[in-house]
C-alpha cells in the first residue's frame, strides 16, 4: 500500500525546518531525543507558534536553533540566556526557550545561567548533557565525570565534575529536573511543566556524546549508552539536589528536584514600572 | 640558554601545524597552558595536553576563554613560561586580559588559530582577518608584536621566537597562524635542544626592600620577580608608577588637571616606547628579489605561499616582481615600506581579509606608489591567478592612483557577478 | 498610546553631556538599556532609568558588559531600539558580541565613555584611547560607524543620529565620548520631539513564509527585518549564513555575507561621513582632532591666527567611516596635519595614511593632564610651520 502525502510527511513537520534536515548529529546522539521531546511538548501546550523563540548558543546542542522553526537565534557561546534575557523583557509576549548544551550553559555561560535564576526571568532552558566538548572534538568538560577519558585529560580526568540541577537550584530556579535521553515521555512531560511555569525553569537531558564520550571511554555505541543510563537511572522526585551528582557509569538520579514558587522578573518588573510612572524619582533637570 | 633537552622532542616528524605549535611550546620551556577548546585550536591544546606529565607542564582547560588568559597571566607571575591557544570568537573575549597583560609587563604568548569571521563565521577554514584586533584590541594604548607564520615547521619555529621576544620585551606576543597552518600536515624538524637558543627571563637582582616592579633601566624592560619569592609585590591593571601601585589620589580625583599632574608618574608610556624603540631588533623579514623589482607583493601567513606561485608565473613572463613577507607583522616595518616604495610602481598585498595590512602598506609609502589590495572573505585560499593578474596590472599600470586601489577577484565575480564597487558608482 | 509628548524635553535646559546622551536616547525611541555599571558611564545609566519608565522603556542590569551587549542585540530583534553604556574594560569584554552585532545585523548603540590608559587605567580620568578598537577590536572583517560628540548638545544630537544610523545601516554604532565632553555642563536648545528626524527600522511587508532573513536589497545592500513574535519563524545564526539565515560553509558564501557586511557601509559612506571644518580655506597647517581635544584645538588654533599662522581646524563628527577622500584633499593643498589625541597616536596613522605624503603629519601626545590647555598644539603648530618654511 503506498503511503498517503499526509502519511509521509514527518509528524512533526510544522514545527522543523524541513528544509533543513537532514541534520547534523551523529548516529546514536541523544540530542534528537532532546528535540523531539521538546517538539513534542511544545505541541501540548497549544501555544502560538509565532509567539515562541528559540536561543541557542554554540556546539552541538547549540544547533538546535537552526531545526526548530519558530523564531530561533544561534547565538555566540555561553551567551544564549544573556541574549534571551533581552528578548524576553524586549517582548514579554514571548514564550523564550535557550536549549544548549552542558560546556555552553555551566562553563563559558555559567555565569549567565546563575543570574537568569536569581532574577527568575521567564525563561525554559533546556541543557543537553553529554558529558564532554563535543564539537571541538571532545575536550574535558565540567560535567566530565571523574576518571573518564576525553582528549585533554588523556590519563583520565581528575577534576570534580559539576552538579548542574544544584547550581540551578541554588541560584534560585524555580523548578529543576533531570532526564535521560530514552526517558521520552516523562521528559515531555516534564518539558511541558517547565514551560508552563512562571519563572525560570531548567530542564537537564542525559545524552552521552555517541562520538567521543563513548569511544575514548569503550562504552559502545550511542544507543548502548542511552540504555545503560536508562536501566541505571533512579527516579526520586524531590530528591534534594546535593544527592544528584553524576559518577563515571555510575548509577544517576533523575527526576523532578525543584517545583517551587518565587516571584518572577517580570511580575517585578511591572510592579516597578507602575509605582515609578512619571517621574516620581526626580529625573528631569 | 640553550633548551632543556627533557622538553623537546628532537626529530623528524609528519604532523599538522597545531601539533607542532604545542611542541614549539614545550621545546621553549612553556610550562602552563591554560585554554579552552576551539575549533580550529584544538588540536594544538590535546597535544600539549598529552605531552605535559613527560615534561612537568601544566594543562587546565578553564571555564572559558576570559579565564584561560587570565590564568596564563597569573602563571607567568608564577614565574612560568605561559600561554594560551584560541581562535577569532575566543580572541575577543580576551581582549580585555590581553590589555592586562600588556599593562602589567606580564610576558606570556597567545596563540591565535585564525579563521573567517565575523562572528561565529567559518569556524573549520581559513581567516586573517584578526590582524588589526591583535593589535588595536583591547582599550588604551600599548603596542604587542606578532608573528605569521606559514607552515607546520614555522609554527614550531615562531611558538620558540614568540616566547623568546615575550621574555625580552616582557610584552604579549601574539602567534597569528591560521586555520590552513593549523590543519596542514607537513614535514617538521625538531632539532637538537642544544641548536634551540632560549631567552631567559631577566629576574631582579637587587636588595628585596628597594624592589620596584615597574623601574626600568635603560633597556625600558623593568626585570621581574616570581610570586612567592617573599616581595610582596603589588600588581594592578589601573594606571600605576614604578613601585606598581595605582596613581589614584581620592583628593585630585575631581580635578583632572591634578589627576593628570599624577598621570605623568604613570608608565603607560613605556607600554609604547619599549616597542617602538627596539623595532629594529624585532623586526624579521623575507625578501626576494627585491633589488630589481617593479612590483613586490607583500604577504604574510598562509597566503605567502599561494603568492609565491603568483610571483613564480609573472617572474617566468619576464615581470620584474620580488616578494616581500612580513614574519613579524607587529611592530610593522614602516622603513622598510617606505625606503622600498620610492623605487617600484606598486605594492600587491595580498591578505585574506578586506584590507587590514593593507592599510599600513598604504601609510608607509606616503604616496609614492600604487597599492594594489587582493582581498579575500575567507574559508579559502586565493587563486593564484587573481595574484598574478594584480600583479601584472600594477606592473602594467601608467595611472597613480589615490588610496588603496582593490582587484576585483575571480571569487568577487563569481558571486555578485562584477565589481561590487563599479556596480554602486564608485 | 498614551501622550508621551510631555515627558520629552523641549527648549532651553541646563544638562551635562552625560544627561543630554540619556535625553538624546530617549529622543530617538531607545526603550531597551543593557549595561554593567563601570565608571565614568553610570551618569547616564543613571538618568535614562529614572526617565524610561514613562515610556513604557526597560533596562536591566546584567551580570557583565559581555551579557549586556548580549541582552541588546536580543531586545533589538523584538523591536525596541536598544542601547548599552560602557568605558573602556567594558568594552573590550563586549568585543565578541560587537561581531554577533554585525553579523547578525543588528541595529544598535554603544556609548563607549573612554578613560585615560591602558587596562582598568584611570577610571575617572578623561581618555581617548578606544579610538582604534572601536574599528578593529572584534576579530574577523567588518565595518563600523563611530562618532565623537564634542558637547552636550552633540551628545544630544550624535546619539539620536547614532540611532538613526544604526537602523538605516542594521549595524552596530559606536559613540566615542569621554568625561569631559560628559562632565561639562551647558544650556542646551533641544528642539521639538516633532521636529527631531527619526529613521524608521525597513521592515519586511511582504507574505509572511516568504521572509529571508538576509535577503538584501540591491538599492542599498540591507536586508529589511522583522520583529520576534511576527509570526516569520526566521532563523538567524552568527555562523556564516545564506539568505534564508542557515549556515553555509563555503567561500562563495563567506565572499557573499562579509563583502557584503563591509560594503553596505564602504560604498554608503558618504551619507556618513560628517567633519566640521573651520578656517581650512587658507590654511597652511590643519590640525584634526575630535572630542575632548578639539576643545583645545580651538583654542590653539586662535591663538595661532592671533599670532599670524594661517591654521585650520578640521574635527570629525564621524571617526568611523574616516573622511579619507578629505583628508587626501587638504593634503594637497596644505604644507602640516597636527594630530591631538589623549593616546599614543590612533587616528593620526589614519591622517598619516590618508595624506599620502602631501603633507606632513604632526603627532600630539596630549595626555590627561593636559586637557583644557592648548600649549602643546599650539607648539606643535609652531613646529609644523618652521618644519615647512
Amino acid at each position: 500500500m503506498k503511503a498517503s502525502e499526509e502519511e509521509k510527511k514527518h509528524p512533526m513537520e510544522n514545527l522543523l525546518r524541513m528544509d533543513r534536515i537532514p541534520h547534523i548529529w551523529c548516529p546514536g546522539c541523544g540530542i534528537g531525543n532532546a528535540v523531539s521531546a521538546f517538539a513534542e511538548a511544545i505541541k501540548k501546550i497549544e501555544y502560538d507558534l509565532d509567539e515562541i523563540c528559540v536561543v541557542s548558543g554554540i556546539g552541538c546542542t547549540g544547533r538546535v536553533a537552526g531545526y526548530i522553526k519558530t523564531d530561533s537565534f544561534h547565538t555566540t557561546h555561553g551567551r544564549g540566556i544573556a541574549y534571551a534575557t533581552g528578548v524576553k523583557l524586549g517582548n514579554p509576549k514571548m514564550k523564550v526557550i535557550v536549549i544548549s548544551g552542558d560546556g555552553d550553559l555551566s562553563a563559558i555561560g555559567g555565569n549567565h545561567l546563575v543570574h537568569a535564576a536569581r532574577r527568575n526571568i521567564d525563561l525554559t532552558v533546556i541543557c543537553v548533557n553529554n558529558f564532554i566538548y563535543a564539537m571541538t572534538g571532545g575536550q574535558v568538560a565540567p560535567t566530565t565525570p571523574r576518571t573518564a577519558f576525553t582528549t585533554t585529560s588523556p590519563f583520565g580526568n581528575f577534576e570534580s565534575p559539576i552538579n548542574i540541577p544544584r547550581l540551578a537550584e541554588a541560584a534560585g530556579a524555580v523548578y529543576v529536573a533531570r532526564w535521560t535521553a530514552l526517558h521520552m515521555r516523562r521528559l515531555t512531560d516534564s518539558i511541558v511543566e517547565a514551560l508552563n511555569k512562571p519563572g525560570f525553569s531548567f530542564v537537564e537531558v542525559i545524552a552521552p556524546c555517541a562520538m567521543y564520550y563513548s569511544r575514548t571511554n569503550r562504552l559502545g555505541d550511542g544507543l548502548n549508552m542511552m540504555k545503560f543510563y536508562y536501566d541505571n537511572s533512579v527516579i526520586k522526585h524531590g530528591e534534594p539536589t546535593e544527592n544528584v551528582d553524576i559518577g563515571f557509569q555510575e548509577e544517576i538520579v533523575i527526576g523532578k528536584f525543584i517545583d517551587r514558587e518565587r516571584p518572577t522578573f517580570s511580575e517585578s518588573l511591572k510592579s516597578w514600572q507602575q509605582e515609578n510612572k512619571t517621574g516620581k524619582q526626580g529625573g528631569i533637570d | 640558554m640553550k633548551a632543556d633537552p627533557r622538553d623537546v622532542l628532537t626529530g623528524t616528524y609528519y604532523i599538522d601545524g597545531d601539533i607542532a605549535i604545542a611542541y614549539g611550546a614545550l621545546a621553549a620551556g612553556c610550562k602552563f597552558l591554560g585554554g579552552y577548546p576551539i575549533t580550529p585550536s584544538t588540536a594544538a591544546a590535546e597535544a600539549f595536553a598529552r605531552k605535559a606529565p613527560q615534561v612537568g607542564a601544566r594543562f587546565i582547560q578553564i571555564e572559558d576563554e576570559l579565564g584561560a588568559i587570565a590564568s596564563v597571566l597569573g602563571a607567568s607571575w608564577a614565574g612560568q613560561k605561559s600561554m594560551t591557544i584560541t581562535s577569532g570568537p575566543g580572541y575577543s573575549l580576551m581582549m580585555e586580559n590581553i590589555g592586562l597583560g600588556a599593562a602589567t609587563e606580564t610576558p606570556f604568548v597567545i596563540v591565535n588559530i585564525q579563521r573567517g569571521g565575523p562572528s561565529t563565521g567559518v569556524p573549520t577554514s581559513t581567516g586573517q582577518a584578526d590582524m588589526m584586533q591583535s593589535k588595536w584590541g583591547s582599550n588604551g594604548d600599548y603596542e604587542v608584536i606578532a608573528l605569521a607564520p606559514d607552515s607546520p615547521q614555522e609554527g614550531f619555529d615562531f611558538t620558540v621566537k614568540a616566547f623568546n621576544l615575550a621574555e625580552r620585551y616582557r610584552v604579549p606576543v601574539m602567534l597569528m597562524a591560521d586555520e590552513c597552518v593549523g590543519h596542514m600536515t607537513e614535514k617538521v624538524v625538531i632539532p637538537d635542544a642544544s641548536e634551540i637558543e632560549l631567552e631567559t627571563r631577566r629576574f631582579y637582582k637587587g636588595k628585596k626592600e628597594e624592589y620596584k616592579p615597574f623601574k626600568r633601566d635603560k633597556s625600558l624592560v623593568p626585570p621581574m620577580v616570581k610570586a612567592g619569592d617573599g616581595y610582596k609585590l603589588y600588581i594592578t591593571g589601573l594606571s600605576h608608577d614604578e613601585s606598581g601601585h595605582p596613581i589614584l589620589d581620592k583628593k585630585l580625583l575631581p580635578d583632572l588637571d591634578k589627576a593628570g599632574v599624577t598621570n605623568k608618574k604613570s608608565t603607560n608610556r613605556f607600554l609604547v616606547e619599549k616597542i617602538r624603540k627596539n623595532r629594529d631588533e624585532i623586526i624579521e623579514l623575507r625578501e626576494e628579489n627585491l633589488e630589481d623589482a617593479d612590483v613586490i607583493v607583500v604577504s604574510y601567513g598562509i597566503i605567502s605561499r599561494v603568492a609565491y606561485r603568483a610571483v613564480d608565473m609573472a617572474r617566468r613572463e619576464g615581470l620584474k616582481v620580488g616578494m616581500l613577507r612580513l614574519i613579524t607583522v607587529w611592530p610593522f616595518p614602516e622603513d622598510r615600506i617606505a625606503e622600498l616604495a620610492k623605487r617600484i610602481k606598486g605594492f600587491v598585498v595580498t591578505e585574506i581579509n578586506y584590507g587590514q595590512i593593507v592599510f599600513e602598506v598604504d601609510r608607509c609609502s606616503h604616496g609614492k606608489t600604487n597599492i594594489i589590495l587582493v582581498p579575500h572573505g575567507g574559508g579559502s585560499v586565493h587563486d593564484p591567478d587573481d595574484i598574478y593578474d594584480a600583479i601584472k596590472k600594477t606592473a602594467t599600470e601608467k595611472k597613480r592612483y589615490q588610496g588603496v586601489l582593490e582587484y576585483t577577484t575571480s571569487l568577487e565575480r563569481s558571486v555578485f557577478g562584477g565589481s561590487m564597487a563599479e556596480k554602486y558608482g564608485k | 498610546m498614551k501622550a508621551v509628548e510631555n515627558i520629552f524635553l523641549k527648549g532651553k535646559h541646563t544638562l551635562s553631556g552625560f544627561e543630554a546622551c540619556a535625553e538624546g536616547a530617549l529622543s530617538a525611541g531607545c526603550r531597551f538599556l543593557g549595561y554593567y555599571p563601570i565608571r565614568p558611564s553610570f551618569e547616564i545609566i543613571e538618568r535614562f532609568i529614572n526617565r524610561c519608565s514613562d515610556v513604557d522603556g526597560v533596562f536591566v542590569q546584567m551580570e557583565d558588559e559581555i551579557s549586556a551587549l548580549a541582552a541588546v542585540l536580543g531586545a533589538s530583534w523584538t523591536g525596541r531600539k536598544s542601547m548599552t553604556v560602557t568605558s573602556g574594560p567594558g568594552f573590550s569584554q563586549m568585543m565578541e558580541h560587537v561581531g554577533l552585532g554585525v553579523m547578525l545585523e543588528t541595529p544598535c548603540v554603544i556609548i563607549d565613555v573612554q578613560r585615560s590608559g591602558i587596562s582598568e587605567g584611570l577610571p575617572n580620568a578623561v581618555g581617548g584611547g578606544d579610538i582604534m578598537q572601536a574599528r578593529w577590536g572584534s576579530h574577523g572583517d567588518y565595518e563600523i560607524i563611530a562618532l565623537a560628540p564634542n558637547s552636550p548638545l552633540e551628545m544630544f544630537e550624535l546619539t539620536v543620529r547614532a540611532f538613526n544610523f544604526s537602523e538605516r545601516f542594521r549595524t552596530p554604532v559606536v559613540i566615542l565620548s569621554d568625561v569631559v565632553i560628559g562632565r561639562k555642563k551647558e544650556e542646551i536648545n533641544i528642539p521639538d520631539q516633532k521636529d527631531i528626524k527619526i529613521k524608521k527600522r525597513k521592515y519586511y511587508k511582504g507574505k509572511k513564509e516568504d521572509y529571508l532573513p538576509f535577503k538584501y536589497d540591491e538599492k542599498d545592500l540591507i536586508p529589511p527585518m522583522v520583529d520576534i513574535g511576527q509570526g516569520c519563524r526566521f532563523h538567524v545564526t552568527g555562523l556564516t549564513h545564506d539568505e534564508r539565515g542557515y549556515p553555509v560553509m563555503s567561500d562563495s558564501c563567506q565572499e557573499w555575507n562579509v563583502h557584503r557586511l563591509v560594503n553596505k557601509i564602504r560604498l554608503f559612506s558618504d551619507q556618513i561621513i560628517e567633519v566640521e571644518e573651520d578656517q581650512t580655506e587658507d590654511a597652511d597647517v590643519v590640525i584634526v582632532s575630535y572630542g575632548a581635544t578639539s576643545l583645545d584645538a580651538i583654542k590653539a588654533v586662535k591663538q595661532a591666527r592671533d599670532e599670524g599662522i594661517k591654521a585650520g581646524h578640521l574635527r570629525l563628527v564621524t571617526i568611523w567611516p574616516f573622511p579619507e577622500k578629505r583628508i587626501s584633499e587638504l593634503a594637497r593643498k596644505i604644507d602640516a596635519f597636527v594630530v591631538p589625541e589623549i593616546n599614543y597616536g590612533q587616528i593620526f596613522y589614519e591622517v598619516e595614511r590618508c595624506s599620502r605624503g602631501g603633507a606632513e603629519t604632526l603627532f600630539v601626545h596630549h595626555a590627561s593632564s593636559q586637557v583644557g590647555q592648548s600649549a602643546d598644539i599650539l607648539k606643535s603648530i609652531k613646529k609644523a610651520r618652521g618644519n615647512n618654511k
